[in-house]
């Protein structure tokens, strides 16, 4: 008796196992993450699904409308857009998640040091942060690329680092919002240590900022990769990339405007999934709002 | 009883403002025997609190500064502790209870894991271990153990309040400070909540400093009893000294602005005036503003401490012939 009751305390013990509870009954958050499971599954699974190779250029089948072989046409060297766009996904998925990983380590970490300790370190922190902040972030990622070369790492390192100023300063107002409550105090009195009262008992309390700009950053980290792929800097053709995709195809946009209705689909549907999981895990996280 | 957990000599603690020096505690002594359970009484402002953050050694930094004095715990000087050293001690040897359970406790960690994780803290356990100990330190609260993975508030406010004294105890500590451990409570779930925390300390054999401006609680829980005002201990004794015979005119007045339940009496009898602001205190009796039995020399110089027995003792020139008088009538 006395060794089930512990079994079951156990069983939802765990802040995501009730977590995942609460976000199934979201249903746009679980919409969401269907739509961004499809997403990455075809980005993963492009080499079985995908009915051409993303480089297989058909001159003979150019600017074609969607159609039975080529479910969303093909581009002006007859390349299939379908099968590009699973390709595709792999570098953009890949881009965000890396790039929005390294943002909010750095930044993260960044701004609750800075919060937590105030005064000077703060003014030191965030001041140098802002110098960043003063620059365009995509000047910034244009600045890094060039310096340490192109290539999908470079690049995702450029992206990371243009958006760790604003990720510092949104986790180092959460901070400065929950570090004057009394359980910080009573934890500092049963002898935690700093580090363990931001990684333990802050960091946990200010999770959703944290979730709602990942899902905005992965999005825009997205946006910032076609941008700089536009310009030449980003990845390299023939491998593809959706904004890549766009740039290439805005020339004919009058008249075979399918070039760009696709991959601007894609990446619509990506920022879409990752805002409605956003929000539905913001709130799943939050044991306060469990009913 | 003789061994001493606790003593503070001659402890004077200033807030540093931009508005000027605050003297929050004025050379305040004080003893706490193994076992034992002292009562600091004082109304807002007193510098209970104080006192029980510098024993913690965590006065805000950097405007709570310690200028003299020394506080001595198990024989050890508190103050020359190195950081590492005073989060050993924190949570192990000393513990805190806070005023009010709501924000002491992390809204978003279970109340299981914020007790496990007091525990591991200290000793180099196990989480499922921890787990387990946690549950059986519930069970001892009162609190069914299948509730360990439930959030703060999910939990009422005496229950939480349990779950912040089984925090404070997880460690089975030498002493715990309770800070108004049942102010934010309401009468009936302060009454559990003190015979809990009676009950414990005596499972726990830990002394106890309650920190409080009811006199019921110190009645019901201190066997010594210490009277604050403006930083300074005005009176000391056991329970029985305070309560039966007081001697400061502040203590008198407390009790006088107690209502009685057997008179019926329209209005309380409170004690005129205010404590003197903190930035600017008197240069003679501290109380001698409010004081109904004040005399010209009061406000010239600061009274001494007169002991009227082995514990009691008065910061009262009015104790003085008293003194004389007793040892007269002993004599």
């Amino acid at each position: 008796m006395q060794s089930k009751q512990t079994d079951r305390s156990r069983k939802n013990y765990s802040l995501w196992l009730s977590a995942w509870k609460r976000l199934k009954k979201s249903r746009m958050a679980m919409f969401g993450l269907a739509l961004f499971a499809i997403i990455c599954l075809g980005a993963i699974f492009a080499d079985v699904i995908a009915p051409y190779p993303y480089d297989f250029q058909n001159l003979d089948e150019t600017f074609q409308f969607p159609n039975a072989n080529h479910w969303f046409g093909t581009d002006s060297v007859g390349r299939d857009i379908f099968s590009r766009i699973l390709y595709g996904g792999r570098v953009s998925l890949q881009i965000g998640l890396v790039s929005v990983l390294i943002s909010v380590t750095l930044g993260g970490s960044l701004g609750a040091i800075a919060g937590f300790y105030g005064g000077k370190t703060d003014n030191l922190i965030m001041r140098t942060l802002d110098i960043l902040l003063a620059i365009p972030a995509i000047l910034l990622a244009i600045t890094i690329v060039t310096a340490l070369g192109p290539g999908m790492f470079n690049l995702m390192l450029a992206i990371g680092v243009s958006s760790v100023p604003s990720f510092a300063r949104i986790v180092r107002a959460s901070i400065l919002s929950v570090k004057e409550q009394e359980f910080v105090e009573a934890a500092r009195l049963s002898g935690c240590n700093d580090a363990h009262i931001i990684f333990s008992h802050l960091v946990p309390n200010i999770m959703a900022p944290i979730i709602v700009q990942i899902t905005l950053s992965m999005a825009l980290a997205i946006l910032s990769a076609s941008s700089l792929s536009f310009i030449g800097l980003g990845i390299q053709p023939p491998i593809p990339e959706w904004g890549a995709m766009l740039s290439a195809g805005r020339a004919y946009i009058r008249n075979y405007s399918h070039i760009v209705l696709f991959p601007g689909l894609a990446i619509m549907a990506t920022i879409l999934s990752l805002n409605l999981l956003g929000d539905g895990l913001r709130d799943a996280l939050d044991p306060r709002l469990k009913n | 009883m003789d061994e001493k957990i606790l003593e503070i000599e001659n402890l004077a603690v200033e807030y540093r403002t931009d508005d000027g020096v605050v003297k929050a505690v004025n050379g305040l002594d004080l003893t706490l025997e193994k076992g034992g359970t002292l009562g600091l009484v004082g109304e807002t402002g007193a510098g209970k609190t104080t006192t029980a953050l510098s024993i913690m050694r965590l006065l805000p930094d950097p405007q709570g500064v310690i200028t003299s004095g020394s506080i001595k715990f198990a024989g050890q000087d508190i103050l020359s502790l190195s950081k590492g050293e005073l989060r050993k001690m924190r949570g192990q040897h000393i513990s805190m209870v806070f005023q009010d359970p709501m924000t002491s406790l992390n809204p978003i960690l279970t109340v299981g894991d914020q007790i496990a994780e007091a525990i591991r803290l200290h000793e180099k356990i196990s989480r499922a271990e921890a787990a387990v100990r946690a549950q059986s330190m519930l069970e001892r609260v009162g609190i069914p153990p299948n509730r360990y993975s439930e959030y703060p508030h999910q939990f009422s406010g005496g229950m939480k309040q349990r779950v912040v004294i089984a925090i404070a105890l997880a460690c089975n500590p030498q002493l715990l400070i309770a800070d108004e451990p049942t102010t934010a409570l309401d009468v009936t779930i302060q009454a559990q909540v003190l015979a809990l925390m009676n009950k414990l300390k005596n499972d726990f054999e830990t002394s106890m400093i309650i920190i409080t401006h009811d006199l019921g609680v110190v009645a019901e829980m201190c066997d010594r009893v210490a009277i604050l005002y403006c930083g300074e201990i005005v009176e000391y004794g056991s329970l029985e000294d305070i309560f039966d015979h007081p001697e400061h005119p502040y203590t008198k007045g407390l009790f006088s602005s107690i209502p009685d339940l057997d008179t019926r009496a329209s209005r309380l009898t409170p004690i005129p005036g205010l404590a003197p602001d903190p930035s600017r205190l008197p240069k003679g009796c501290k109380f001698a503003n409010r004081c109904s039995m004040k005399r010209p020399e009061c406000v010239k110089t600061d009274p001494p401490v007169v002991n009227l027995d082995d514990l009691h003792r008065v910061k009262c020139l009015l104790a003085q012939g008293k003194d004389a008088e007793q040892h007269a009538t002993l004599g």
